[in-house]
């Protein structure tokens, strides 16, 4: 046992006869925030997906705080403190923007969760004002907020985000990753970050690990891979023109 | 004096399709699931509900027999759920539509085989008993009947818009992939609905064979409460009453005002008027829904 808090071990997943991901491993420790690069179809998404039970794994092992938890019902790893903010504002439309709160705490049967509530309303005051109307009215930011806000009702230990900043304007994803930050230090939850932004991700994670096709290529501390060529060449666009660039073939990614 | 009658007779034949349309309507809301077997399985719960409480049968007490029946047909509707809709979890929703006519069939034949096919009626406290208003007299039965869907309609209505459990079978009908990710229990919940679906076929089974007569066709009759959750909107529960109403008020009516023959399409009219001029029922629940 390493003791991180989540461990993902040799995942495979697939999708009918499509293998998506091809033996994943990696560690979210307690208290980080963990971010996962890649590009569209890298296969993040469906890392997720298996960690939430959402889809069963093939092959591998994932354990959150020590007990295995692969194969088990979405409901059940909610309960144990994993919750899955999903990409592309996925909530429940007809539902008043209370209601969709009430259900990211379906799993609590505890008395705070109307303390909880005025909480995390307190990280997206616009939502306040917005209680009794259909969430399929919120624009699509705020439709964000809210499937940000629903899942800090579940009172997590893990978060699992993916895209939170997809298709938000450059202030509204300043204003999402101000809240992540804030989440993660001040209730203590950990964090595994699924971004295609990863000048933004590597600002707030601690570590990173980018995937490419279905596998991990390269991971290690955000500061160093923000530092990394690759990383820069290949997700954060920023090339320091020199000579050396003009030469005529496609630079190759090192972990080929 | 004689329309008043005939409006009261209406409105309690209303209430049954009402109430039929709201055992479709509570299945669509929290599955995406049409059930074209609900009329029969409100057949099935008034021949339960006669099978325990009538003199001739095991002769329970009224109560008993109703309290019986519903809690028989909750039982059904969840074992039919188990057993014949969780293997097409995920399907298309024709292949749903297919099973669920020709379950109605099964159960038609079977209720003819265990009851035979004569008319029944179901034993009741209230029945032959009349209520005088003035001039206007007025079946006790009719009025019980309107009055106990006006209470099951509006604890329905509440338990969807206020309850944990009611919220989530309409989040889970909404965004079935974004409930599993809240930790609602898909699967569960939707056998939960068949159960409420199939207590509340009881209930207007029993209404049914109370004031009238029922037979193992009388299931049929699930065509005009269809009908009358399409009125509503197919997703409103007091919009599926209302539809049930306007179909009950509009039939006897047309068979006293419209030539013989004719006054049949009233009913039917009355649908193809309403999706012409509203396309998603009086009570549209559907524009704003994510397809
Ligand atoms: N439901 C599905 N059925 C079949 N294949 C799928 C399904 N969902 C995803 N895939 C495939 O699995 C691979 C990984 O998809 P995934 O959604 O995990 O990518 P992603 O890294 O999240 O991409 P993006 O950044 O665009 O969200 C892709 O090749 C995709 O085509
Ligand atoms: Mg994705």
């Amino acid at each position: 046992m390493s003791g991180a808090l989540l461990e993902v071990r040799n995942l495979e997943s697939y999708y009918g006869p499509v293998l998506a991901i091809r033996g994943i491993s990696l560690d979210v420790p307690e208290g980080a925030i963990v971010a996962v690069l890649g590009a569209n179809g890298a296969g993040k998404t469906t890392l997720l997906k298996t960690i939430s039970g959402v889809l069963t794994p093939e092959k591998g092992a994932v354990r959150f705080a020590g007990e295995p938890i692969a194969r088990q019902e979405p409901d059940a790893i909610v309960r144990r403190g994993i919750v899955h903010v999903p990409e592309g504002r996925e909530i429940f439309p007809l539902l008043s923007v209370a209601q969709n709160l009430a259900m990211g705490a379906y799993t609590r049967a505890d008395r705070a969760v109307a303390a909880d509530t005025v909480r995390v309303l307190d990280y997206f005051p616009v939502l306040l004002e917005r209680m009794a109307q259909p969430a399929g009215t919120l624009s699509g930011g705020q439709q964000q907020m809210l499937a940000v806000a629903r899942g800090l009702m579940a009172r997590p230990k893990l978060m699992l985000l993916d895209e939170p900043s997809l298709g938000l304007s450059p202030m509204l994803v300043r204003a999402i990753f101000d809240v992540i930050r804030r989440i993660h230090q001040e209730q203590g939850i950990s964090v595994l970050l699924v971004e295609q932004n990863a000048q933004l991700a590597l600002e707030v994670a601690d570590f990173g690990y980018v995937m490419e096709t279905g596998r991990i290529v390269l991971d290690g501390p955000a500061e160093a891979l923000k530092e990394s060529r690759d990383i820069q060449e290949f997700y954060l666009g920023g090339s320091q023109h020199t000579a050396r660039d003009d030469r005529r073939w496609k630079p190759r990614k090192s972990w080929r | 004096m004689d329309d008043l009658q005939l409006m009261v007779g209406g409105l309690a034949n209303g209430c049954v399709y009402g109430l039929i349309a709201l055992g479709f309507v509570l299945i669509y809301k929290a599955t995406e699931q049409v059930n074209f077997a609900q009329g029969d399985m409100m057949m099935l719960g008034a021949f339960v509900a006669i099978g325990l409480g009538n003199e001739s049968h095991a002769g329970l007490p009224f109560w008993l027999a109703c309290i019986g029946a519903v809690t028989i047909m909750a039982g059904f509707g969840m074992a039919v759920e188990r057993t014949l809709l969780r293997p097409l979890f995920g399907q298309s929703q024709i292949a749903v539509v297919i099973l669920t006519i020709a379950f109605g069939f099964v159960l038609r034949f079977v209720a003819g085989a265990i009851w035979g096919h004569d008319p029944l009626v179901m034993d009741n406290p209230v029945a032959g008993t009349h209520v005088t208003f003035g001039q206007v007299v007025l079946g006790a039965d009719e009025i019980a009947v309107i009055v106990v869907t006006l209470l099951l309609t509006g604890l329905l209505f509440l338990f969807f818009a206020r309850t944990k459990l009611g919220i989530a079978m309409q989040a889970a009908s909404q965004n079935q992939l974004a409930a599993y990710y809240m930790g609602i229990p898909v699967k569960r919940i939707h056998g939960l609905t068949w159960m409420l679906a199939g207590a509340t076929a009881a209930a207007a089974g029993i209404l049914f064979a109370a004031k009238g007569s029922v037979d193992p066709s009388a299931g049929l009759l699930g065509i005009k409460a269809f009908a009358a959750a399409v009125i509503g909107g197919f997703g409103s529960l007091p919009g599926a009453l209302l539809g049930g109403l306007i179909i009950g008020l509009v039939e006897p009516f047309a068979a006293r005002y419209i030539a013989a023959g004719y006054a049949q399409i009233a009913p039917y009219s009355v649908l193809i008027l309403v999706l012409i001029f509203r396309p998603h029922g009086l009570f549209a629940q559907v524009r704003g829904k994510k397809l």
